[in-house]
């Protein structure tokens, strides 16, 4: 395997750890969507740092080794409209998901402090804060945003 | 950037391929370490049983679909079919038979769940989908990397 192989490689292991972590969030929103009790927000969060990791090699590795390679294989420029095209779009997921990630973070604070507390009641608060439409709503922007990339990287619009 | 140059007629074949393996992914990524981490919580073990059946399931059927729809247009006849083509069936084919033990231990255990038993169940879903993830993350190398 040449250097461009690995490269393609690691470029597409970093899409799925990407993607992978984005659809797994989508589980522990589903997951959370029917619970009031601090308790099984606490647990389904426990989840989140894991996700967060993969979101974190995805979004670099996708990023460093798509310019590299953009940079390495003569038939693309790192000028190419798809190129541009897929480094704004992959903006746009890190910017939403990293708010909805704080959006979300709102909910987890609450159910700690909830617990600390001693209270594992149903709480209409944590009820609501895990049901967060402007959460969802970022979510799903990022979501939309990486199925793009991947039609952007498989059509190449313009190549 | 998935691959040079090739006829426009593979990509949606090859679209609907990345999706379904992208799916299946992060339903063993997530079922995988829900289960892994879930210390006994039953909404977590829930959590990670049904993420193995609504994502990876799905994602498997749409990835296989997809092998096979972009096989043919490719031409591809079973002899000298080139080494990353053969990782990746043997992979998928393993896969997905791993994939279906985890649904079905995982089954009995989320079923036990009530009952306050059905953990050791679970881990044992949880280790067959660990290793399924392992297996389609060196899948994912070989048909990125294409090896001879």
């Amino acid at each position: 395997m040449s250097l461009d192989d690995w490269l393609i490689a690691l470029h597409l292991l970093a899409a799925f750890a990407l993607v992978g972590a984005i659809l797994g969030f989508w589980a522990m929103l589903v997951a959370g969507w029917r619970t009031d009790r601090p308790g099984d927000v606490q647990a389904i969060f426990r989840l989140g740092p894991y996700l967060n990791a993969a979101v974190a090699i995805g979004a670099v590795g996708t990023l460093a080794l798509g310019i590299w390679l953009a940079v390495s294989l003569d038939a693309y420029e790192v000028w190419d409209g798809w190129v541009i095209a897929a480094i704004v779009l992959w903006i746009v997921v890190a910017a939403a998901g990293e708010r909805a990630g704080a959006e979300y973070a709102r909910a987890e604070r609450r159910a700690e402090e909830l617990l600390r507390a001693g209270r594992d009641g149903p709480s209409e608060e944590v009820r609501s804060l895990v049901r967060t439409r402007r959460g969802l709503a970022l979510q799903a922007i990022a979501t939309v945003a990486a199925v793009l990339i991947l039609a952007d990287m498989i059509w190449k619009p313009g190549a | 950037m998935f691959a040079a140059i090739r006829p426009d007629d593979w990509d949606l074949p090859l679209f609907l391929h990345v999706v379904g393996a992208m799916l299946l992914v992060a339903g063993l990524l997530t079922g995988g370490t829900a289960l892994a981490i879930a210390r006994g919580q039953a909404r977590l073990l829930r959590l990670g049983y049904f993420s193995l059946l609504a994502m990876a399931l799905p994602g498997w059927i749409i990835m296989r679909a997809g092998a096979e729809w972009i096989y043919d247009k490719e031409g591809f006849s079973g002899d000298d079919d080139p080494a990353w083509l053969g990782i990746g069936y043997v992979v998928s084919d393993a896969g997905g038979l791993l994939l279906v033990v985890a649904l079905i231990l995982g089954g009995f255990g989320v079923r036990r769940l009530g009952r306050g038993g059905g953990s050791r169940l679970l881990t044992a879903t949880a280790v067959l989908a660990l290793i399924a993830l392992v297996g389609y993350l060196v899948a994912v190398w070989a048909m990125g990397g294409k090896p001879d």
